[in-house]
C-alpha cells in the first residue's frame, strides 16, 4: 500500500466518524455505558481482592518452643524454619517479648493479674513468628514445621499455631469473593458485547449501500475494510478514554469523601494511583478491540458481493 | 479469446438462480468496440442480469463469458475489482454515496485506483466540466436535481476512462426533457470512443437516436438488429 493511500484510510476513517455523527454516537454511547459499568465492577473487585489480601497478610505462624530449650537448639531451629523455601521471614520470640505482647492485648485490669509473673517466674515459652510469601500456604508451612520437631530426637518444639479452621474459612471466603467478582466482570464484557453488537446491526444497514458502491467502482475489499478499521478503532478508543476519565475522576471523589468514615471501620480504599493504570488500560484495550470487532463483523458482511 | 474488436462475448450463457428462476437461456452475442447498443424487452425478460453479469454482479450458471478479454465466468473473487474498474456503471438511481459531495463521489473512483492527489484533482474538474457540473462540484447529492444526480453518476464512471459504460436504464427515473440531456451526455461519451450498452423502456429514445437494438424475451435474444426500432407497445 502507497504511503498516501495508507495516509486516506486515515484521513476518511476519521472523517467518517464525523459525517456519521448519530451513528457514531450511538456507537461510542453504547460503548460508554458497558465499559462504565465494566469498569465499577473492576474498581469493586479490585477493592475487595485489595481488601481479601489484607486480611491473608495478617495470617502467620506462632511456633512456640518446650520450656527450657538451649540456645544451640533454639538457633537450629530458627535455621531450619528460615530454610523451607515459602518462608518469607522468622522472627525469635523471647519469653518476655511473649509477656509484654500478652499484657497489651489485655485490657489494665486483667493486666494487674499479670503482676509477679516476670522474669524467672514467667511461664511462657520462647517462640518464633514466621511470616510466609503466600498466606494461603500457610498450613502447609505449619506441618513442614511440625516435620521438623518430629526429625529431632529432643522434640524442641511444643505446639504450631497459625489460627487453625479460622484461617481456613477466611481463605474459602476471600477466594469465593474473588471468584464471584471474576465471573461478574465476565458477564458483563460478554453482556457489552450484545449491547454493541445491537449497535453493529444498525450500522450495517446503513452502510450495506456505500460498501456496494465502493465494491462497484472496483475498490478492493482491503482498501473498503481500512476506513472502517479506523473508524472502529477511534470510536472504540475514544468511548474508552471517556469512560475512563468518568470513572477515574467518580472514583478519586469518593475516595476523597468517604475515606475518614470507612478508615475508621478499618477499610482502605485501594489509591486511584494504584488501579488507573490497571483500569484505563484494560479498558482502552477493550475499547479498541470491541471497535475493530464492531466495524470489521459490520464490514465483512457486505464484501462477499 | 475472440477477435480483438469484440470487448463483450458471449457464448451459450445460462443463469439460474438459487431459488430456480431461469433468468436466461443459452444467450450468445458478440459487442464489439465503440458500438451502442440499447437492450430493450418487457419487465422481468432478463435484461437486468444481463447487465450484472458484465459487471460480474453475478456470475452465468453456464457457458463462456469474457468482459474486456477477461474470463468472467473463471474470474477469481481478488481480480474482481481490477476487471470492474474497466466497466463504468449507470443506474436508474444514481447510486451516488449521500455524504459526499459530488466531487467526492467521482474523486472516490479514482482514490481507489490508488490514483495521485494532483492527478484526481486534475481530472476529477475534467469529467464534471464535461457532464457540465464544474460548478456545482461541492454539492451534497441531496442539493441535486434528478438530471444532475445522474450526471455525476455519469462523470463518476467515465473518470477513470473504462473501456463500457453499462447503464442500467439511466433515463428511468427522469422527466423526457432531461432524459435526452443525458442521452446527449451518452451519445458524446460514446463519440470520444467508448462502448455503450444501455438497457431501456423509452421507446422514444430507441426509435429517434438510432442504434443496435438487443431484445430479450424470456430469457433468450429474440432480435438483434442494428439501427432497430424499440418495437414493443408500452
Amino acid at each position: 500500500m502507497r504511503f498516501s493511500t495508507l495516509a486516506r484510510h486515515m484521513r476518511e476513517g476519521t472523517k467518517n466518524v464525523f459525517r456519521n455523527g448519530w451513528m457514531s454516537f450511538a456507537s461510542m454511547g453504547s460503548i460508554v455505558v458497558s465499559l462504565f459499568i465494566l469498569g465499577v465492577f473492576m474498581l469493586l473487585a479490585l477493592n475487595v481482592d485489595k481488601m481479601a489480601a489484607q486480611l491473608e497478610s495478617q495470617v502467620e505462624i506462632r511456633v512456640y518452643l518446650q520450656l527450657g530449650t538451649e540456645q544451640a537448639e533454639i538457633d537450629e531451629v530458627n535455621r531450619l524454619i528460615g530454610r523451607i523455601p515459602e518462608v518469607k521471614k522468622v522472627t525469635f520470640v523471647s519469653k518476655e517479648e511473649g509477656l509484654e505482647r500478652l499484657k497489651q492485648n489485655l485490657d489494665p485490669e486483667a493486666r494487674q493479674a499479670l503482676e509477679g509473673y516476670e522474669n524467672e517466674n514467667n511461664p511462657l515459652p520462647d517462640g518464633f513468628d514466621v511470616e510466609v510469601f503466600d498466606p494461603q500456604k500457610v498450613a502447609d508451612v505449619a506441618k513442614q514445621i511440625q516435620a521438623i520437631n518430629n526429625s529431632d530426637a529432643s522434640k524442641p518444639i511444643l505446639q504450631v499455631n497459625y489460627g487453625q479452621g479460622t484461617v481456613e474459612k477466611l481463605f474459602r471466603i476471600t477466594n469465593a469473593v474473588r471468584n464471584v467478582g471474576l465471573v461478574i466482570v465476565a458477564g458483563l464484557a460478554v453482556m457489552a458485547m450484545f449491547l454493541i453488537s445491537t449497535t453493529v446491526k444498525l450500522t450495517i444497514l446503513a452502510r450495506r449501500r456505500e460498501i456496494g458502491i465502493m465494491k462497484l467502482v472496483g475498490a478492493t475489499n482491503s482498501f473498503i475494510r481500512w476506513p472502517f478499521f479506523v473508524e472502529g478503532v477511534l470510536i472504540g478508543v475514544g468511548g474508552a478514554a471517556l469512560t475512563s476519565a468518568i470513572l477515574l475522576y467518580g472514583y478519586s471523589w469518593l475516595i476523597g469523601t468517604t475515606q475518614y468514615d470507612l478508615g475508621l471501620m478499618l477499610i482502605q480504599f485501594a489509591s486511584v494511583r494504584e488501579v488507573g493504570g490497571f483500569v484505563a488500560g484494560t479498558l482502552l484495550v477493550i475499547g479498541a478491540l470491541l471497535g475493530i470487532w464492531g466495524s470489521t463483523v459490520s464490514v465483512r458482511k457486505y464484501l462477499k458481493v | 479469446m475472440g477477435c480483438d474488436l469484440a470487448v463483450i462475448e458471449m457464448h451459450d450463457i445460462w443463469k439460474t438462480y438459487p431459488d430456480g428462476t431461469v433468468a436466461l437461456q443459452s444467450v450468445s452475442v458478440v459487442i464489439d468496440r465503440n458500438e451502442f447498443v440499447y437492450i430493450v424487452g418487457p419487465s422481468g425478460a432478463g435484461k437486468s442480469t444481463f447487465m450484472k453479469l458484465i459487471y460480474r454482479e453475478e456470475v452465468p450458471t453456464k457457458g463462456q463469458l469474457s468482459v474486456n478479454g477477461f474470463n468472467i465466468g473463471k474470474l477469481k473473487p481478488r481480480k474482481i475489482p481490477y476487471v470492474r474498474r474497466n466497466i463504468g456503471v449507470v443506474f436508474q438511481d444514481y447510486r451516488l454515496l449521500p455524504k459526499l459531495t459530488a466531487y467526492e463521489n467521482v474523486a472516490f473512483a479514482m482514490e481507489v485506483i490508488e490514483a495521485s492527489k494532483r492527478q484526481i484533482r486534475r481530472r476529477t474538474m475534467e469529467v464534471l466540466d464535461l457532464v457540465g457540473l464544474g460548478h456545482k462540484a461541492s454539492s451534497l447529492p441531496a442539493q441535486l436535481s434528478g438530471g444532475e444526480q445522474q450526471r455525476v453518476a455519469i462523470a463518476r464512471a467515465i473518470v477513470n476512462n473504462p473501456a463500457v459504460i453499462v447503464a442500467d436504464e439511466p433515463t428511468g427515473n427522469l422527466d423526457p426533457e432531461t432524459s435526452w440531456g443525458i442521452m446527449k451526455l451518452l451519445e458524446e461519451i460514446h463519440f470520444r470512443g467508448t462502448t455503450i450498452v444501455m438497457a431501456t423502456h423509452n421507446k422514444e429514445i430507441v426509435n429517434t437516436l438510432r442504434k443496435r437494438v438487443i431484445a430479450i424475451e424470456r430469457g433468450t435474444i429474440v432480435r438483434d438488429e442494428y439501427r432497430g426500432e424499440y418495437g414493443y407497445e408500452i
